[in-house]
């Protein structure tokens, strides 16, 4: 039913926005709302969940507080839209969020052809399998027969039947479920004798959803590249701007080892990069060259924190998670997470 | 004149409106850069999809999927509307009958299930089916190549030759003959008044030569039994949980308020009737079958057209339990294809089409059954 509000709303916004848009539209709107509206997810541990006070948590969550700090110097100034899998482009479209911060792969077709650009990569991801122990598999090649759970309106649904067609496990068979959380549930009541998503999301669910999170096992192999990141409506290059360097602005952070305990030492550093990074320069003011106030990272790493301690605070060894930097460990630290320079 | 002018007028201002709506619609999702058309359904889909009725392969196109969620969508519809009518006419009848246990029996059914949202009992069904049936490698074994599990009801499956064909040929043409006896029969009892035995002949002239022929052709009844593999039991065919669940919750919700209609259809005759009937020596069960149904049907029909029209469009609740119909599949369309718009007018065309000739079927139906005046 809501998603067929929100496409009689895409009609009804379509019809009624006269004209194209203009650029710097859409941040005109969040800076008039005074906050951010944020698309997350409708609860994956470590990614965006709500606590029982209603608080958000997660490295979804904290990239739209980033952005809402650099756009309002308050971290606060966000409204978090839960959405499902199968609305949340729907409702990037029809204007219903600013940004889509919702564990979402990047691919071509969501660049090109859904009116929706990304951002960025928060978090690098590969699709993985989890199975009971009991069964002793060991590979995800020894799944054929297996009835594998999984959710739609994703590219996992695609990943899995272009994996089970690579490797001739035809008599598998996908059970498809709409929100995620009928899959897991399915799963776990053994409905199914495999699930799968990315990586991250099997590390969350056996943290947070099964009885004994032992007694199952996530397999080797990762099947697919799952670039996770934020994504906006296209059409407006000032916005895409701000969220881009956002996240741009937590890397940088932590490569110059500025983070949330100590970024208000760091203001004195003598380092110019931290010091252009912080906007304590006032001959290099690299906020109003975003439209934005000169401490705008200063009030990311202040209020949010860097990308370690983003990372660290919501999947990192330390949380049920228990997810290793891996990837997503910084570029010279032999991962991936690498940002253009602020300057 | 006057009024032809004011709805000529409306007539203009109305397209109007609906050009305003789509020119501007079309101009605003090619500002978005969203691009529109149906040219997607030519394309791969890569989609899964669960339970269908055809042959499906991740190769086939959107277009395919589209039709494979039509069919998966009236399977769920004609299968809940005849079991729904039988037991909603059951228990309509039995909240008139005279045992008391019964008829309270009936009652609260009725105002349990009507009284409780359908996505609810649904969700709950799909719960209870999926922790109370045991796992695959541990089905009950009802015997015969039947098991019941997680994975749902596993049967075996006839192997088809050319002599079932030659079966089911004979089966139709023994159909058509017993039509043929019936309406002799029913002339002559208009013409002498006795009325030949109708029920056995029936059936014998239905069963007999086909199983003759069956039996002729050397019964061959070679069945795909499933095998138990490493995972769960494999072959032979199957119903699963989530076709169960919306099967079962469907015909329970709405033979609730079938049995309302029904009751309130057969109260709507007037005890003289039955009264009338039972002076002529008819039995409890002739009285209900050729007095009180044939009137009660003018009263039940109209509002029954609407409880299957709401059993068809409720089956779009079925993604709740991950069974596929049309509306999960132009869902996952959608959302891969980013084209909301269109798979939204798919969805809306279906039941449109599927409406709409339900109600022409049961208009016709009703005008056929309407009282004759003479």
């Amino acid at each position: 039913m809501k998603k067929l509000a929100i496409a009689a709303a895409t009609v009804v916004a379509g019809a009624l926005a006269a004209g194209p848009a203009l650029a710097g539209k859409d941040l005109d709107t969040i800076k008039k709302r005074g906050s951010l509206v944020c698309g997350v997810n409708t609860g994956l541990a470590g990614f965006s969940i709500a606590d029982s006070q209603g608080r958000w948590t997660g490295i979804d969550v904290d990239v739209c507080r980033a952005v809402a700090a650099a756009i309002f110097g308050d971290a606060n100034k966000v409204q978090f839209k839960p959405t499902s899998a199968q609305q949340r482009f729907t409702a990037l479209q029809s204007g219903e969020i600013d940004v889509l911060s919702r564990n979402t792969t990047w691919t071509l077709t969501r660049d090109a052809a859904q009116g929706m650009v990304f951002t960025g990569v928060t978090f690098y991801d590969g699709q993985g399998f989890m199975v009971a122990k009991k069964l002793g598999v060991k590979s995800a090649k020894e799944l054929d027969g297996a009835e594998i759970c999984v959710q739609s309106g994703t590219t996992t649904e695609l990943n899995l039947t272009d994996f089970l067609k690579a490797n001739n496990l035809s008599k598998a068979k996908a059970i498809v479920f709409e929100k995620i959380e009928e899959a897991v549930s399915a799963f776990f009541a053994g409905r199914c004798q495999a699930y799968t998503t990315d990586a991250s999301g099997l590390a969350s669910t056996r943290s947070k959803d099964a009885k004994n999170p032992d007694d199952y096992v996530i397999l080797p192999e990762l099947i697919s590249k799952e670039p996770l990141g934020p994504a906006i409506r296209r059409g407006d290059e000032e916005l895409f701007a701000i969220v881009k360097w956002a996240l741009y602005a937590m890397v940088e952070a932590e490569e110059y080892g500025v983070s949330r305990a100590n970024v208000d030492q760091m203001k004195t550093s003598p380092n110019p990069g931290i010091k252009r990074l912080l906007g304590v320069d006032e001959k290099n003011d690299m906020g109003k060259l975003l439209g934005l106030k000169a401490d705008w990272a200063y009030q990311i790493i202040k209020q949010v924190g860097n990308y370690g301690d983003v990372y660290e605070r919501n999947v990192g060894p330390k949380t049920p998670l228990k997810l290793e930097r891996g990837l997503n460990a910084l570029w010279s630290k032999g991962g991936l997470q690498y940002a253009p320079p602020v300057r | 004149m006057r009024s032809i002018i004011y709805q000529a007028l409306f007539l203009a201002a109305l397209v109007f409106v609906v050009w305003l709506l789509v020119t501007n619609t079309i101009e605003n999702l090619r500002a978005r850069g969203l691009k529109s058309g149906f040219d997607f359904l030519n394309s791969r889909s890569g989609i899964p999809i669960s339970d269908t009725i055809i042959d499906w392969n991740p190769d086939d196109t959107f277009g395919r999927a589209y039709f494979v969620g039509i069919l998966n969508t009236l399977r769920v519809g004609i299968i809940g509307i005849v079991l729904a009518t039988i037991l909603g006419t059951i228990i309509g009848i039995a909240r008139l009958s005279s045992n008391w246990l019964v008829a309270k029996l009936a009652s609260i059914y009725v105002e349990t299930i009507r009284n409780v949202p359908l996505l609810l009992q649904l969700i709950f069904i799909y719960a209870f089916v999926g922790n109370v049936l045991p796992d695959q490698l541990n089905p009950i074994v009802i015997g015969a190549g039947f098991y019941l599990n997680k994975s749902g009801l596993i049967f075996p499956l006839l192997k088809l030759d050319t002599a079932h064909y030659i079966v089911g040929g004979v089966l139709l043409a023994s159909l058509v003959a017993m039509l043929i006896y019936n309406r002799w029969a029913k002339r002559r009892q208009y013409a002498t008044g006795v009325a030949p035995k109708r029920l056995l002949p029936s059936l014998g002239i239905l069963i007999v030569p086909a199983v003759a022929a069956f039996l002729a052709m050397g019964a061959p009844a070679e069945f795909d039994v499933a095998a138990k593999t490493r995972f769960r039991f494999i072959g032979g065919g199957s119903i699963g949980p989530e076709f169960l669940t919306v099967l079962v919750g469907l015909v329970i919700y709405t033979a609730s308020f079938i049995a309302e209609i029904v009751r309130s259809g057969i109260l709507a005759v007037s005890y003289g009737q039955t009264e009338a009937a039972g002076a002529l020596g008819l039995t409890r069960g002739q009285t209900l079958r050729l007095v009180l149904l044939p009137q009660a049907l003018r009263v039940i029909i109209p509002p029954m057209t609407s409880q299957y029209l709401n059993l068809v469009k409720n089956s779009s609740l079925a993604l709740i339990a991950g069974y596929p119909d049309v509306v999960a599949i132009e869902n996952m369309t959608m959302n891969q294809t980013g084209r909301a718009l269109e798979a939204i007018l798919l969805i809306m065309a279906v039941y449109l089409t599927i409406s709409l000739s339900i109600s022409l079927a049961m208009n016709y139906y009703n005008k056929r059954i309407a009282l004759k005046e003479r």
